[in-house]
């Protein structure tokens, strides 16, 4: 960082010529002992299993054998890709990214857009609205499987007495609805996420920006297609690059509100693998799975990142 | 125009509470249902109000399970957790912020890459790992994988936080014969404190609400967390819903009183990293 020049410079001027490199590395020291913990925790137990996980997808790795490990070249991704779970639960991932994704986009920025102007109570208003976001995705899944309920249920309820349905649906019973019904409790958990980054950056806009382009002749609409949007574009990219990932890898409501049912009509990749370690056993055809989900990431990120050109936004 | 304007504010207040009830009637609903009895959860017409409000269901988890021991041990494993990962996150942090050196680049990419990879890769050579260890079915396995969870996005953001503070304060210090660590402790946490508590409180959360990891590691009853109890209680009685509405909102209402407390720290400073771009 440039702010540590002045001090480099003062050492240099008071410590002799031939005490300097023992300055530098006692300051790298410094560094080295504060990174370590780090370091090292992150090594051993992300970076290892990752590998570990890795190196067992092409592995003959099952509970019931353990004796027979052995590398079985792509046998675990053949087993996958070909076993007849595949198709729906890709499709099932692609759903549950895509509308997830789409639908929180778009309520986040509304909802954005309207809590940039102060008014009375936003404060309360904002803690209220974003509190979806501080919940567990385990607690959100029951939650609202207990809403999503056949009979007992207050959405069936709601439909009834509007009269939008004439009789109650079972919900997460049926493999479409029920994929349709976690996407819904997804939604409303991530709506907070894209209305928090959305308003952060709306609120970062020098009001110059506005005032120069009223000055212009530019209208409201024009004002937020010429100034607004191009201004918080390189924010809205950078969060949805991380919430496709994000999303992709959350199995939490999922897990909570069907896991799966009805028969596994409604896993995604990350539900599905959790699914094969738990209950499958079979480690090498888990980590295939697993391996695949980073696979299409990467393929994913790449595209994005050439089709977008965002090439640095936020780092985190 | 001054009728438009009125409109427009209209319409906008209307979207506003829209917003508002999408978010909170999932929450309401939860209540309502862990405050009515259980014949009245399963009677029809739903009631939006309970009829008659009881307590049956807060007393019925304390009986039919441990409750108050899973709350203490979600309590504790948070706590430890959230400490470690704070004080963890907060020395490289500083580093971080303050030094250009070789590998700092490395260390960023390692840091951001874990991110963006699914954690459950490596579920199952880390269950092993654990059983090697011997730490399976003990809260020292979830208080270790959630630490090493956090640190690389805490890190990240403990970074962000140093960079906003001048680094003459620590220079004054070290002019004044203060060694580098105890000018970051006396000097720079202090003014920090607001960002430090937001990072904890972050990472308690997180720990707090962690579900995957647990129901891998834990299966014993005297060491369940809460989301791991609950996920036994779904398996084996099917749902009773009094008893787990009533579960829910206990173990919400820790997060909730959190998060209201320093709900704005919070979004200011895990924003702000993603807005300088």
């Amino acid at each position: 960082m440039d702010t540590q020049k002045p001090i480099v410079m003062m050492t240099k001027q008071v410590v002799p010529e031939g005490k300097k490199s023992f300055r530098i590395s006692k300051e790298g020291r410094f560094i080295f002992l504060c990174l370590l913990p780090a370091i090292l925790f992150v090594s051993v137990f992300t970076y290892y299993p990752l590998v570990r996980g890795i190196i067992m997808s092409f592995q003959n790795y099952t509970l019931f054998d353990l004796m027979n490990i052995q590398f079985i070249g792509l046998d675990n991704f053949v087993n996958v890709l070909t076993s007849p779970d595949f198709p729906r639960v890709a499709m099932n991932s692609f759903y549950w990214v895509f509308f997830s994704l789409v639908f929180q986009l778009l309520f986040g920025f509304m909802l954005a857009l309207l809590m940039r102007k102060k008014f009375r109570g936003r404060g309360i208003y904002q803690a209220f609205v974003f509190f979806p976001w501080a919940m567990s995705g385990f607690l959100i899944g029951l939650i609202w499987r207990w809403m999503f309920n056949a009979q007992f249920g207050v959405i069936n309820d709601l439909l009834l007495k509007t009269g939008l349905i004439d009789a109650p649906i079972s919900f997460l019973a049926d493999g479409t609805w029920a994929m349709a019904a976690v996407i819904i409790a997804n939604i409303w958990y991530g709506v907070a996420f894209f209305a928090i980054m959305i308003l952060a950056a709306l609120q970062s806009i020098p009001e110059e920006l506005y005032e120069a382009a009223a000055m212009d002749g530019a209208g409201r609409i024009q004002q937020f297609w010429r100034v607004t949007l191009p201004y918080i574009m390189p924010t809205m990219l950078v969060t949805i690059l991380l919430r496709v990932i994000w999303i992709l890898n959350f199995p939490d409501i999922i897990y909570a509100m069907t896991n799966g049912a009805p028969a596994g009509s409604t896993h995604i990749f990350a539900t599905y693998m959790i699914d094969k370690v738990i209950f499958g056993q079979d480690y090498g055809q888990a980590s295939a799975v697993g391996v695949i989900i980073v696979v299409i990431l990467m393929l994913f990120t790449i595209f994005y990142v050439k089709a977008t050109k965002v090439e640095k936004g936020g780092d985190f | 125009m001054h009728r438009e304007h009125l409109g427009w504010r209209t319409g906008r207040a209307i979207v506003l509470t829209l917003f508002l009830a999408f978010a909170i009637f999932p929450l309401y609903w939860i209540i309502i249902t862990s405050l009515k009895g259980q014949k009245e959860i399963f009677s029809l017409p739903i009631q939006y109000w309970p009829e008659q409000v009881t307590l049956i269901n807060y007393l019925e988890i304390f009986q039919i399970s441990h409750f108050q021991v899973y709350i203490w041990n979600s309590f504790l494993v948070s706590l430890v957790a959230s400490a470690m990962v704070v004080f963890i996150s907060m020395l490289g942090g500083y580093v971080l912020a303050r030094f250009s050196f070789t590998g700092k680049r490395q260390v960023m990419f390692g840091f951001l890459v874990t991110q963006m990879i699914p954690m459950f890769i490596g579920m199952a050579p880390l269950y092993m790992m654990m059983s090697k260890m011997h730490i399976l079915n003990s809260l020292f396995s979830l208080m270790l994988i959630y630490t090493v969870m956090l640190i690389p996005f805490c890190t990240i953001i403990m970074s962000g936080f140093f960079q906003r503070i001048p680094n003459a304060l620590e220079e004054a210090a070290m002019m004044d014969g203060c060694s580098r660590l105890s000018a970051l402790f006396r000097v720079i946490v202090p003014i920090m404190l607001p960002g430090i508590a937001a990072t904890f409180i972050f990472a308690f959360v997180q720990c707090w609400n962690e579900l995957i990891m647990a129901v891998l590691f834990i299966d014993e009853e005297p060491v369940k967390t809460i989301p791991v109890a609950m996920n036994a209680f779904i398996k084996k009685y099917d749902i009773e819903w009094g008893a787990m509405s009533a579960a829910t909102v206990l173990s919400v209402i820790p997060t909730m009183l959190l998060f209201a407390f320093c709900q704005k720290y919070l979004v200011e400073g895990l924003t702000q990293g993603a807005v300088k771009g």
